[in-house]
């Protein structure tokens, strides 16, 4: 038993920033724009909330308060840094996957350059510990107490309070009916008097902020801190995308695919732990292949039938019947 | 003075290269049906666009019950109470009914969508105007049809009174034509005023109460349809006479060319077959038409002819020589030219020029390929000698985008690069499907013209007309099967549409396919 508590309160800090960030994908993807740069804005969200906890680690701002406030910046960075992709791709009628993949490859390399110049190193790396051993009250409760609300990270909550928000604004309100119009069939939409290059801006920005609380919750929770521009975020932005595409779009099974990732991953890293599993006496490094063979399968099974927003991808023209 | 709820006086609308709307005046009566007729590319839709907001006109003005307006998008147009079918459905396929309804209008209750309230105001409308929908299905589950029930209502929701159709009958069936007919009569009746667009003379003469004639994008008149003739209407819209009937002497069919044996195929849809145990021959030197109500297998039976999908069993020979495992390009090479039901998807590559168009069926000879490069200009000559020879028009010549062109000379295109080509048998499917009576004219003569040079045609089409002019013999097709052989000259149209609803058979039913 004690071997699941542990799986499970490790796969969370873990799924948390895949759930967060293929929301921001779907929210993208469901105005009508691909978001490939899922992971150069992941990276730049983290190295700001990084940064600003850097600064604040040695005040008197309590741990939580400043994951709160870093998590702020973290969005906020993500969002600016994903108008260059709606400026792009809404305004200019760029490429998306094209624009996408300048902004991925931009963002390493900046982080390297000013790391090295001002840090003298290839990254930065916080001290200030945000771990909570045990949430009170809800951690007492029986049984999911000790799954969910020990040994974890505040992340948790607010990313599973994100994932409510999110399923009510894309089901329940006249923004998120709107926004899904513009990335099914943007010429109904603009026929009957929706802008759709508004409501595509407010897709990709959302798809920016998410992006970047979720890069930082992953400094957070599974990095302990550390923002490389070496390692970035080790792919997760397109596992994340994966993730999307796995939940075929929708927020509920997103979350599902996030943790079932998570899970492989955690699983991978803690072999030695599992006596089954350590007792097959294969190289532990053959685990850590297992998130990312998932992808691949799971996507060569799933892909002939999913279905994607049928707009995405397409630059809007109005003239263009 | 008369009371008119709408005029557009004046208009001039430019596009690059050509003057689209010129001078145009319409006025339109409340209550009113008022057609607006012109050939494909007349200005008819860009005068709507005009009004409904979606362009601004260079000239004139625009008046609603005597007031000048100004109406620079949809919403404007919107809240002065005008509205639009578009001709290609501007619906989610992914939302329900009621969600396509209300986008852009929707009510909401502190913050969170508020689908009862309006749900029970659609209900309303959809009794009260008889326009049957089901408010929960997805836009992808519903018929056509119904999906232009949605695009009613989508207008009627937001009170609109003045309503445009723009070519509302062009994805229609029989069925559905008659219904709608009786739709927009209704809404007439109730007060609401109706602008028609259409090249279809039936349904003008049967429905409208004024009738405007655009010709290349010129104002032509207005005339009362009651004091006047199809004839009349079709002079007007075309500027000549134009015969309906077809002019062709008397087939003589010569040996058989296409020989089809216990054809079947399979259905993408469902998982009976499509078609089902298929025999026939079509001879040179005559015109067999398929006919049927569309979703009959017709569709599923040009691709197994054709070669877009494999057959199940059965066999098809051309000219002797069995094609039935052969690829397209072979078919082709054979002798088989194709004219497709969906010019789009199957006709055309519509982001390539008209030249690279021209040539597709035929880029790999060596009259236009050296050395593995295209020889573009052998590509140029021959685009020009078929845009001279078949009258195809574009802005741009050889270099226009397939893409730009009008319906009619895309089709135009096709066909000439399928009659051109070196061919035997000529497969037109629903050839005239949305053009108008110019251009059906051209292409049926096109189709007696190749009758005959001793070609042998086959014509897949929908519409009774078309299947009692041009054919020399009538195959019906209902469900999968042919159910009757008719010749045209001694069947009545009624008789043929029993045999077309599945009421009535002169061949034997098969009944090897009963465990299928």
């Amino acid at each position: 038993m004690d071997v699941v508590y542990y799986l499970i309160q490790n796969m969370l800090p873990v799924g948390i920033p895949l759930l967060l960030v293929a929301l921001g994908g779907m929210f993208s993807e469901r105005s009508g724009v691909i978001n490939i740069a899922l992971e150069g804005i992941m990276l730049f969200g983290a190295f700001f909330g990084a940064l600003f906890v850097l600064n604040v680690q040695d005040s008197s701002m309590g741990a939580q308060t400043i994951l709160l406030l870093g998590m702020l910046v973290a969005g906020i960075s993500g969002l600016i840094y994903s108008l260059l992709l709606s400026f792009a791709s809404i305004n200019m009628k760029a490429n998306q996957v094209i624009v996408g993949t300048a902004l991925n490859m931009l963002i390493p390399a900046v982080i390297l350059l000013f790391s090295k110049m001002f840090f003298n190193s290839d990254g930065i790396t916080t001290s200030k510990s945000f771990y909570i051993r045990e949430i009170p009250v809800l951690g007492q409760i029986p049984l999911l107490g000790e799954m969910f609300f020990q040994r974890t990270y505040l992340t948790v909550i607010i990313g599973f309070i994100i994932l409510a928000i999110a399923v009510v604004l894309l089901y329940k309100t006249r923004f998120g009916l709107r926004l899904r119009a513009c990335g099914e069939h943007p010429h109904a939409a603009d026929s009957v008097g929706i802008n759709v290059y508004k409501m595509r801006y407010a897709g990709v920005s959302l798809s920016g902020i998410l992006a970047g609380i979720g890069g930082f919750f992953y400094a957070v929770g599974v990095m302990d801190g550390n923002v490389s521009g070496h390692t970035g975020v080790a792919g997760f932005g397109f596992l994340a995308l994966a993730v999307m595409i796995f939940g075929q779009w929708k927020p509920i099974r997103i979350m599902f695919a996030a943790m079932f990732f998570a899970f492989l991953r955690t699983l991978a890293y803690s072999v030695s732990l599992i006596p089954f599993l350590f007792d097959l006496g294969i190289d532990q490094t053959y685990y850590k292949i297992l998130p990312y063979l998932a992808t691949m399968v799971v996507l060569a099974l799933t892909s002939k039938n999913s279905r994607a927003p049928k707009a995405e991808g397409i630059p809007y023209d109005k003239s263009q019947r | 003075m008369e009371n008119y709820i709408v005029e557009m006086l004046n208009i001039t609308k430019e596009f690059p290269g050509i003057i689209a709307n010129d001078n145009i005046t319409l006025k339109l009566k409340k209550g009113e049906i008022h057609a607006l007729l012109g050939e494909n590319g007349a200005g008819k839709s860009t005068l709507m666009s005009v009004l409904f907001g979606l362009y601004q006109a260079e000239k004139g003005e625009i008046r609603k019950n005597g007031k000048k307006v100004t109406i620079n998008n949809p919403n404007d147009a919107n809240a002065l109470g005008i509205g639009m079918v578009h001709q290609h459905f501007k619906l989610v396929e992914v939302f329900t009914v009621l969600e396509n309804i209300i986008l852009g209008v929707e009510p909401v209750k502190s913050g969170f969508l508020e689908m009862e309230e309006s749900k029970g105001k659609i209900m309303e409308l959809s009794e009260q105007y008889g326009l049957k929908i089901s408010p929960d299905s997805l836009i992808e589950d519903i018929s056509v049809g119904m999906q232009q029930r949605v695009e009613i209502l989508k207008m009627l929701y937001r009170d609109n009174e003045i309503l445009i159709f723009d070519e509302p009958t062009a994805v229609l069936t029989p069925q559905e034509i008659k219904e709608l007919l009786q739709i927009m009569k209704d809404l007439a009746a109730e007060g609401k005023s109706i602008l028609f667009i259409t090249h279809k003379l039936n349904e003008i003469m049967e429905v409208a109460d004024r009738c405007t004639v655009l010709r290349k994008g010129k104002y032509i008149g207005t005339v009362d349809v009651d004091s006047t003739t199809k004839e009349e209407l079709s002079r007007m819209m075309v500027g000549r006479d134009i015969s309906f009937s077809v002019d062709k002497e008397e087939s003589r069919p010569g040996e058989i060319i296409l020989s089809i044996k216990n054809m079947t195929v399979a259905s993408k849809t469902h998982k009976n077959n499509a078609v089902r145990n298929v025999s026939f021959d079509v001879r040179a030197g005559e015109i067999v038409c398929l006919a049927g109500i569309d979703g009959n297998g017709q569709s599923e039976f040009v691709y197994g002819l054709t070669g877009l999908e494999k057959l199940v069993s059965g066999s098809i020979s051309l000219k002797g020589k069995d094609i039935s495992k052969a690829s397209i390009r072979e078919r082709s090479a054979s002798g088989m030219s194709h004219i497709p039901e969906d010019r789009h998807k199957h006709g055309l590559v519509l982001d390539y020029k008209l030249e690279e168009n021209l040539i597709l069926q035929r880029y790999w000879q060596p009259k236009f390929q050296k050395n593995q490069f295209i020889r573009f200009d052998e590509m140029r000559n021959y685009a020009e000698d078929l845009i001279e020879r078949f009258d195809i028009r574009s802005s741009q010549g050889p270099t226009t985008l397939a893409r730009s062109m009008s319906g009619g000379n895309q089709q135009k295109a096709i066909i000439a690069r399928e009659i051109d080509k070196k061919h035997e048998l000529l497969v037109a499917v629903q050839p005239t499907r949305g053009l108008d009576v110019g251009a059906i004219e051209y292409i049926h003569s096109q189709l007696v013209e190749s009758r005959d040079a001793g070609k042998a045609v086959l014509l897949i089409s929908l519409e009774l007309d078309e299947v009692m002019n041009v054919s020399d013999r009538i195959l019906v097709i209902y469900e999968g099967e042919i159910v009757g052989e008719l010749d045209p000259k001694e069947t009545t149209t009624q008789e043929l549409g029993l045999y077309m609803a599945g009421a009535k058979r002169n061949t034997e039913k098969e009944t090897g396919h009963a465990g299928e």
